[in-house]
């Protein structure tokens, strides 16, 4: 499979959904989902329990479907796990359940520890990510101190420290004030990589390239940001 | 940096064990009151202030209150005084400990400190982590404890042990999932296993 190229020679990546469903005991949250994402920028919409969190656990191999597959760049999640996920990172809702060291530069640290690099090598990744998002100053600080921006910023340079192609946020903003959620919003709309966000942030998604609207686990709108938000909208009523 | 700082993590984690053991033989109340008094000059010597020293040990006060009053009238009050010293001691030794060690090297000196038992089945790597996880979401479940109470404050419930247990219970074990999700999702470098599969079957 060839992998596209952005216009200033970047790789993107691309994450092919195959006739999945996703069954939980008798709940089916997903059904029949064909699609193929390769764009820049991908915002997902929906109301609560409409599958769009199941769909984002299947794009990173967190999830396996009960019924299809889901390739990203070729590799299959249901049996390149970590491939997978080395290509696509994952932001959750609430970054305290992403954060799983007690001290900032620590737990950026953590997504390195596979490698076994030499500490100076393993210090000056961390110092890389962290500037890059203005956590510098924060690195020694108890994670528990930090904002729920801040938070997510680490949560976000954490997951970017594999230099994966790809993320996926959850909701990213979900839990954050105005202020926070803007900053974390600006900091997604200028990411290298691909991003796929699900997010009930609209103004946020008039930006992306595409969106997807979530009803009842099947997408029901497929288009550029105006005219599907303005699908949603109107199903929101 | 104090020399208590700058001593290794493994060697600060086995004077503890040791010095621990050690406070089990000491069997005189004054003898425990000397060891107390060694272990806040140690506090002194790493430059920890005197607030410091009280937030180690405010905590506890609703037990050893109790217990040093039960004790003596029903023991003798020299037990009861050794007792709660052997206690306070310990507690202090312990988060001077916390207090002068970074947690990664901590975590690094467990998993240093385990590796033998790696040819018995037990898996250095994970325990250490389950350590470092222990450390992060202390604060945490302490927050989710206070809002549960908040809430059912704010609905008219009084101090009910068992309507704080249940709902923290089920947070925790939602929270534990994510946090599960969250580690496999970070966990992708390095070589390639066996089990590099999906974090969670269908």
């Amino acid at each position: 499979m060839t992998v596209p190229e952005t216009a200033n020679g970047e790789t993107m990546t691309t994450i092919e959904v195959r006739s999945v469903s996703q069954r939980f005991e008798d709940f089916e949250a997903l059904r029949g989902i064909d699609l193929v994402l390769a764009e820049r920028r991908i915002g997902i919409v929906g109301g609560n329990g409409s599958g769009k969190s199941t769909f984002a656990r299947l794009l990173n191999g967190l999830l396996v479907p009960t019924e299809g597959r889901v390739f990203v760049d070729g590799l299959d999640t249901a049996n390149s796990g970590k491939a997978v996920r080395r290509k696509v990172g994952f932001v959750f809702q609430n970054p305290d359940n992403q954060i799983v060291f007690p001290i900032v530069e620590e737990d950026v640290a953590f997504g390195l520890k596979g490698l076994k690099l030499p500490r100076a090598e393993r210090d000056a990744r961390v110092t890389e990510v962290l500037g890059r998002y203005g956590l510098e100053k924060l690195r020694g600080r108890s994670v528990h101190t930090l904002s729920g921006g801040e938070k997510q910023l680490l949560a976000l340079a954490g997951a970017l420290i594999t230099g994966p192609d790809c993320v996926v946020f959850d909701e990213p903003t979900t839990l954050l004030d105005l202020r926070n959620s803007r900053m974390v919003d600006e900091v997604i709309a200028g990411l290298e990589q691909t991003a796929v966000v699900v997010t009930h942030d609209l103004d946020l998604l008039r930006r992306f390239d595409r969106v997807l609207v979530f009803d009842g686990g099947r997408v029901v709108a497929d288009d550029e940001p105006n005219a599907a938000l303005t699908r949603y909208v109107e199903s929101m009523g | 940096m104090t020399p208590i700082h700058r001593l290794p993590a493994g060697t600060k984690l086995l004077i503890l064990a040791v010095a621990g053991t050690g406070l089990v033989a000491v069997d005189r109340w004054w003898g425990m009151a000397v060891a107390l008094a060694v272990t806040l000059g140690l506090y002194v010597l790493a430059r920890q202030p005197r607030d410091r020293v009280m937030a180690q040990v405010r905590p506890l006060l609703w037990l050893l209150v109790p217990l040093f009053l039960v004790q003596g009238y029903m023991e003798a009050w020299s037990l009861a005084a050794l007792t709660v010293l052997r206690i306070t001691t310990l507690v202090l030794l312990a988060g001077l400990v916390t207090l002068t060690t970074r947690s990664e090297a901590m975590i690094e000196a467990v998993e240093k400190g385990l590796r033998p038992l790696a040819r018995f089945g037990v898996d250095p790597a994970k325990v250490a982590l389950a350590f470092s996880l222990a450390l992060r979401f202390i604060p945490v479940i302490a927050r989710q404890s206070a809002e549960i109470r908040d809430a059912q404050r704010a609905r008219g419930l009084g101090r009910n042990p068992l309507a704080l247990a249940l709902p923290l219970i089920f947070r925790t074990l939602r929270t534990a999932g994510e946090v599960a999700d969250a580690i496999e999702a970070r966990s992708c470098v390095g070589p390639d296993t066996p089990d590099d599969g999906p974090a969670s079957a269908p």
